[in-house]
C-alpha cells in the first residue's frame, strides 16, 4: 500500500513538473515514429524487385503468361462471343492497357507496370494483369 | 493494495473490465474491411492503468489473462498465437520506457499499440512463413500509432482521476 502511495505521487508530480517536456517527446516519439513507418513503406516500394513478366487472368482463370522482355500487343478478348476487348501492350519491359471496351477506362489510365506485384484491372470485364518473377519458388533476390 | 484477497479481487476486476472492452471491440464493425487486424485495443486501457498503479506483474498478469479469455471467448488458436506475441512484446517495451521516463503515457502508448503490431506480425511471418507480410506491417504500424495516441490520452485521464484504493 505504502508502495503504491508513493508511486501514485510520484506519477503526479511528473505529470505537474515535466509535463511540458514529456508532451514535446512524446511528439517527438510520434513523429519519428511516423517518419521511420513512412521511409519503410517508400523504400520498400521503390526498392520492389522488377517483374519479368504478366499473367493475365480472366475471371480466375489464367489467360495467358507474358515476357516484359519481349514488346508485343495481345488482344484480350472477354464476354460471350468475345465481344469485349482490353489491349494490353508490352513495350520496353512495362506493361499497358492500350485500349479498353469497358465504359469506365479505369484498366486504360493505369500507368505502365513492371514491379513485381504491381497489377492492372478491369472489373467490367474480370480482367486481372498482374506482375510477376519468372520462377515465384525461388522468392525474391536477396542481393538486389 | 492492503491484503492478497483485496488485491486478487482488484486484479480480477481489472480482468473483467479488459474482457468488456475486448467484447466491445469485436462489436465495433471493421473500419477498412480490406485491412483485418486494425483494432483499437481498448483493453490496452486496463493494462497501462495497472502498469502505472501497480507494477509490471500485475499488469502482465491481467494482460496474459486477458488474452487467454480473449482467445477462448471470441478467438482460435492462430489468433491467440500473435495476440500473445503482441501482448508480451507490447508489454516489455511499454515497462522499458515508463522505467526511461522520458514520455508521458501517451507516448508509452503510442509505443505498446504499434509493438502489438510488430509482435502480431512478427509472429504471423514465422508461422506463416511468408516475409510479405512486411508489407502490412506498414498499414498497422500507422493504425496502431493513432490507436496508441487515442488509449494514451485515456489511460493518463484514468491514471489521473481514479483515486487510490486503500
Amino acid at each position: 500500500m505504502n508502495r503504491n502511495h508513493m508511486n501514485n505521487e510520484k506519477t503526479s508530480s511528473t505529470a505537474g513538473k515535466g509535463g511540458g517536456r514529456k508532451l514535446r517527446n512524446d511528439i517527438i516519439f510520434i513523429a519519428a515514429l511516423l517518419c521511420a513507418v513512412i521511409c519503410l513503406g517508400a523504400g520498400f516500394y521503390f526498392l520492389r524487385p522488377g517483374g519479368d513478366e504478366v499473367v493475365v487472368k480472366v475471371d480466375g482463370e489464367v489467360f495467358g503468361t507474358y515476357s516484359l522482355d519481349r514488346d508485343t500487343v495481345i488482344d484480350i478478348r472477354t464476354g460471350k462471343s468475345g465481344e469485349q476487348l482490353n489491349r494490353l501492350v508490352i513495350k520496353d519491359g512495362k506493361a499497358y492497357v492500350e485500349q479498353a471496351s469497358c465504359p469506365d477506362g479505369i484498366c486504360a489510365a493505369h500507368k505502365p507496370i513492371s514491379r513485381q506485384g504491381e497489377s492492372i484491372a478491369c472489373l467490367p470485364n474480370k480482367v486481372v494483369i498482374t506482375v510477376q518473377t519468372r520462377d515465384a519458388d525461388h522468392g525474391p533476390d536477396i542481393v538486389a | 493494495m492492503k491484503n492478497a484477497a483485496k488485491k486478487t479481487a482488484f486484479l480480477g476486476l481489472c480482468t473483467a473490465l479488459a474482457l468488456v472492452l475486448a467484447y466491445v471491440e469485436v462489436l465495433i464493425p471493421p473500419i477498412i474491411t480490406a485491412i483485418p487486424g486494425i483494432k483499437i485495443g481498448l483493453p490496452n486501457i486496463v493494462i497501462i492503468f495497472l502498469l502505472y498503479r501497480q507494477g509490471i506483474k500485475e499488469a502482465a498478469l491481467v494482460s496474459v489473462v486477458r488474452v487467454v479469455a480473449v482467445a477462448l471467448l471470441f478467438g482460435n488458436v492462430m489468433g491467440f498465437a500473435y495476440s500473445i506475441a503482441g501482448a508480451v512484446l507490447s508489454l516489455l517495451g511499454m515497462l522499458l520506457l515508463k522505467k526511461l521516463d522520458f514520455m508521458s503515457v501517451v507516448g508509452v502508448s503510442v509505443a505498446g499499440g504499434v509493438l502489438h503490431n510488430v509482435g502480431q506480425i512478427a509472429m504471423a511471418m514465422i508461422l506463416l512463413g511468408t516475409a510479405e507480410l512486411g508489407y502490412y506491417l506498414i498499414v498497422l504500424a500507422v493504425t496502431g500509432t493513432i490507436s496508441g495516441v487515442l488509449i494514451g490520452i485515456c489511460g493518463a485521464l484514468m491514471i489521473k482521476r481514479i483515486p487510490e484504493w486503500k
